[in-house]
C-alpha cells in the first residue's frame, strides 16, 4: 500500500515533504499564541483548498459555493453538541452526511440537466446563498443572531469533545491536512482519478471512451463536500461561534479557493503553498499596519484582490508548477495544456 | 390581508424589477458578445451609485439627469477594463476569466469600502415622498420615474443594436468571432466598446436605483448575484430575456417579502433560479447553445 503510494514520487520531493512535515510538527514548540493561530489558519485553508481542488483541479468542475459545505458541517456538529451533548467525533457523521446530501442534490440537478461551466458555478453560489438566508431564519440554531458553543477554561485538552488549547487544534488540523494530502495523492492515482482528469480535459472524449461522466462528476462533488464539511466541524469548535452571514457568505467561498488557485489548480502541493503565501502575507500586512497605526477595513481584501489579479495574469497555472520546475521537483501533476 | 396590498406590492416589485432588468441587460450584453461573465457587475453598480451620490451632493441635480454623466464615466471605465485587462483573457479557460473578474470585484468593493465607508447613504429628491394613485393602486412616484427611465434606456439600446452599423458589427462579433475577423472587423475594439456599453447600462441603472434606495459597498456582491439570477432566468445573452427576468425577480422578491418575511425575500429569487436551471437551463427566452 505505502509502496504503491510512493511509486514514482521523486526522492527530492519526498525529502522536501518530510522536512516540511517535521517543521510543522515542531512549530508549536517555538511559536507564540498568535503565530500558532496563524499556523492553524494556514492548515485550515490548505485542507479546504485540497478538498475544493478535487472538484476543480481533478474533475474540472468550478465550485464558487464551497462555504455551503463548511457551514453545513459546522452547524450540524455544533448543534448536536450544544443541544444533545453529542461528541463532535460522532456529530461529524451528521456533518459529512448533510454535506454529502447537499452536494449530491446540487450535482444531480446540475449534471442531469447539462448545467455546466459558468452556469454550474452560479448554481453553486445560489445554493450557498440559499443556505445563508435559510440559516438566518433557522431558529433551532438561533438564526441570524449567531450560534455559540459553551466556552470553558482550557486547562486540560478534551480531545473527545474538542475542547482544548489552540495547540490541540493545530495538531488536529495538521493531521487532517496530512491525511487529505495523502488521500488526494491516492485519489489522483486511482482509476477514478484518471477518469476525473479525462473528464476535466474533455467530457465528450471521456464519454466516448465509455467513462460514466455523470457518475464520476457526482463522485467528485460528494467527496469534495464530505471533506470540506470536516473542516467546518473543526472551525465550529475552534471559534465557538457561528454566524450564517459569515460562514455561508460568498466572500468566504472565494477566500477558500484563493489558496489552490494561487498555489496551482490541480496540483497536490498548490493548496498548501497558496494558503501559506496568502495567509502569511495577509497576517504580515496586518501586523505591519498595526505597527504603523493604520486601521482601515478592506485594505486586506484589496491586497488579496491585487495578488489574485497578478497571479491570474502572469502565472495562469499558479505559483507551484513553475516553482517546482525551478526546484527540480516537477513530475507533472498539474494542468499543463494551453488552450 | 386585502387584495389591494398584494396588488400594490406586485406593482412596486415590477417597477423595481425594470431597473434590475436594465442592470442585468448590461451583464447580458457583455456575455452575449464577449462571452465573459462579468463577476464584478454588482460592484460596478454600487460604484455608479456612489458616483451619482457624489455628483448629487456637489451639483444638486436630479439623479435621472446625472444618469448621463454617470453612464459616460462607466462607459470609459468598462472600455478600459476590457481593453486593458480582459482582452488578453479572451482565449483563456472559463475559470481563469472568472478569477480575473473576481479579483477585479474584490478590489472594487473594498476600495469603495475604504473611500465611502460601510454606512448606508441615500439621497432625497423633491419627489421622494410623492405617490401616484391609479384606482386601488398607490405607487411611489420615484419608482415610476426610475422604471420609466429604465424602459427608455433599454429601448435606446435595442434600437442601437438593431439599426446602427456599429450595433450590427457588434452583433456580428457575437455570432461568429472568426467570421467577424475575416470581414475585417476589429474584434478586440468592438469587445471593448461592448463592455463599455454594458457598463454604461449599469451606470444608468445605478443612477436610477439611487432614486429608490440607499447604497452601501456591501450590496455590491448581492447585486452581482441578483444580476446573474436575472439573466439566467431570462436567458444569458438574450436582451428581452434580461428585462423579463428583471420583472420576474422583482415580482418574486416583492411577493416573497410580503408573504413571508422581507429578510428572506432573496431565497425566493434563488428558488426561482433553481427551478429555471432544472427545467429550462438556457433560460426562459434563451437559445440552447450547441
Amino acid at each position: 500500500m505505502i509502496a504503491r503510494l510512493l511509486e514514482g514520487v521523486p526522492r527530492r520531493g519526498l525529502a522536501a515533504l518530510g522536512a516540511l512535515l517535521l517543521l510543522l510538527l515542531v512549530f508549536p514548540a517555538f511559536a507564540s499564541g498568535y503565530l500558532l493561530s496563524v499556523g492553524f489558519l494556514i492548515l485550515h485553508f490548505a485542507f479546504v483548498g485540497q478538498a475544493w481542488n478535487i472538484m476543480m483541479g481533478f474533475a474540472g468542475q468550478l465550485s464558487l459555493g464551497h462555504s455551503l459545505y463548511v457551514g453545513l458541517g459546522a452547524y450540524a456538529a455544533a448543534a448536536l453538541y450544544v443541544h444533545f451533548g453529542i461528541s463532535p467525533w460522532i456529530g461529524l457523521g451528521a456533518s459529512v452526511g448533510v454535506a454529502m446530501i447537499a452536494g449530491a442534490v446540487l450535482g444531480f440537478l446540475a449534471f442531469r440537466f447539462g448545467v455546466a461551466g459558468v452556469y454550474f458555478a452560479i448554481l453553486t453560489i445560489a445554493f450557498a446563498e440559499f443556505a445563508r438566508i435559510g440559516f438566518d431564519h433557522f431558529s433551532w440554531v438561533q438564526g441570524s443572531s449567531g450560534f455559540f458553543l459553551p466556552v470553558a477554561n482550557y486547562t486540560t485538552n478534551d480531545l473527545w469533545n474538542l475542547r482544548g488549547s489552540p495547540k490541540m487544534f493545530y495538531y488536529l488540523m495538521l493531521a487532517m491536512s496530512v491525511a487529505a494530502f495523502v488521500a488526494c495523492h491516492a485519489l489522483l492515482r486511482s482509476r477514478m482519478g484518471y477518469y476525473w482528469q479525462a473528464i476535466r480535459e474533455s467530457p465528450e472524449a471521456a464519454q466516448a471512451l465509455g467513462v460514466n461522466v455523470f457518475r464520476y462528476k457526482m463522485a467528485a462533488v460528494v467527496i469534495s463536500a464530505a471533506m470540506t464539511s470536516l473542516a467546518g466541524v473543526v472551525f465550529a469548535f475552534y471559534y465557538n461561534n457561528l454566524f450564517p452571514e459569515q460562514i455561508f457568505h460568498i466572500s468566504r467561498s472565494i477566500e477558500l479557493i484563493l489558496g489552490p488557485i494561487i498555489g496551482g489548480i490541480g496540483t497536490l502541493v498548490g493548496p498548501l503553498v497558496g494558503a501559506l503565501l496568502l495567509t502569511g502575507l495577509a497576517e504580515g500586512m496586518r501586523e505591519a499596519m498595526l505597527q504603523l497605526g493604520v486601521e482601515v477595513p478592506g485594505v486586506k481584501q484589496v491586497f488579496y484582490g491585487i495578488c489574485l489579479l497578478l497571479v491570474v495574469m502572469f502565472l495562469p497555472h499558479g505559483v507551484w508548477p513553475p516553482l517546482a520546475r525551478h526546484l527540480g521537483l516537477e513530475r507533472g501533476a498539474g494542468r499543463r495544456e494551453e488552450r | 390581508m386585502p387584495v389591494e396590498i398584494y396588488l400594490n406590492v406586485a406593482a412596486s416589485g415590477l417597477l423595481t424589477g425594470l431597473v434590475y432588468g436594465l442592470m442585468a441587460l448590461g451583464l447580458s450584453v457583455i456575455f452575449g458578445v464577449v462571452r465573459v461573465v462579468n463577476f464584478a457587475h454588482g460592484e460596478m453598480m454600487t460604484l455608479a451609485m456612489f458616483l451619482t451620490l457624489v455628483l448629487f451632493n456637489a451639483l444638486k441635480l436630479d439623479p435621472l439627469v446625472l444618469m448621463v454623466p454617470v453612464a459616460a464615466v462607466m462607459f470609459v471605465l468598462g472600455y478600459l477594463m476590457q481593453a486593458g485587462l480582459i482582452n488578453p483573457f479572451i482565449n483563456r479557460p472559463e475559470h481563469s476569466q472568472f478569477m480575473l473578474l473576481v479579483a477585479i470585484a474584490l478590489v472594487l468593493v473594498n476600495v469603495q469600502l475604504i473611500v465611502f465607508g460601510p454606512d448606508a447613504q441615500g439621497i432625497r429628491t423633491r419627489y421622494s415622498f410623492d405617490s401616484f394613485k391609479l384606482g386601488p393602486l398607490v405607487t411611489d412616484a420615484s419608482k415610476v420615474y426610475a422604471a420609466g427611465a429604465a424602459l427608455v434606456v433599454a429601448a435606446a439600446l435595442f434600437a442601437f443594436f438593431r439599426f446602427t452599423l456599429l450595433g450590427k458589427a457588434i452583433r456580428a462579433c457575437a455570432d461568429n468571432y472568426d467570421g467577424a475577423r475575416v470581414v475585417g472587423l476589429n474584434v478586440k475594439r468592438l469587445y471593448a466598446l461592448t463592455f463599455g456599453i454594458g457598463s454604461a447600462c449599469v451606470g444608468a441603472a445605478g443612477a436610477m436605483l439611487m432614486v429608490v434606495s440607499d447604497v452601501t459597498p456591501a450590496i455590491g456582491p448581492a447585486n452581482t448575484l441578483l444580476a446573474f439570477v436575472i439573466v439566467i432566468t431570462g436567458g444569458l445573452g438574450s436582451m428581452p430575456g434580461a428585462l423579463l427576468g428583471g420583472l420576474l425577480i422583482g415580482l418574486t422578491e416583492a411577493l416573497g417579502g410580503v408573504l413571508f418575511t422581507p429578510s428572506a425575500k432573496s431565497m425566493f429569487a434563488f428558488a426561482l433560479l433553481v427551478l429555471v436551471l432544472l427545467f429550462r437551463p438556457q433560460g426562459i427566452l434563451g437559445r440552447r447553445e450547441t
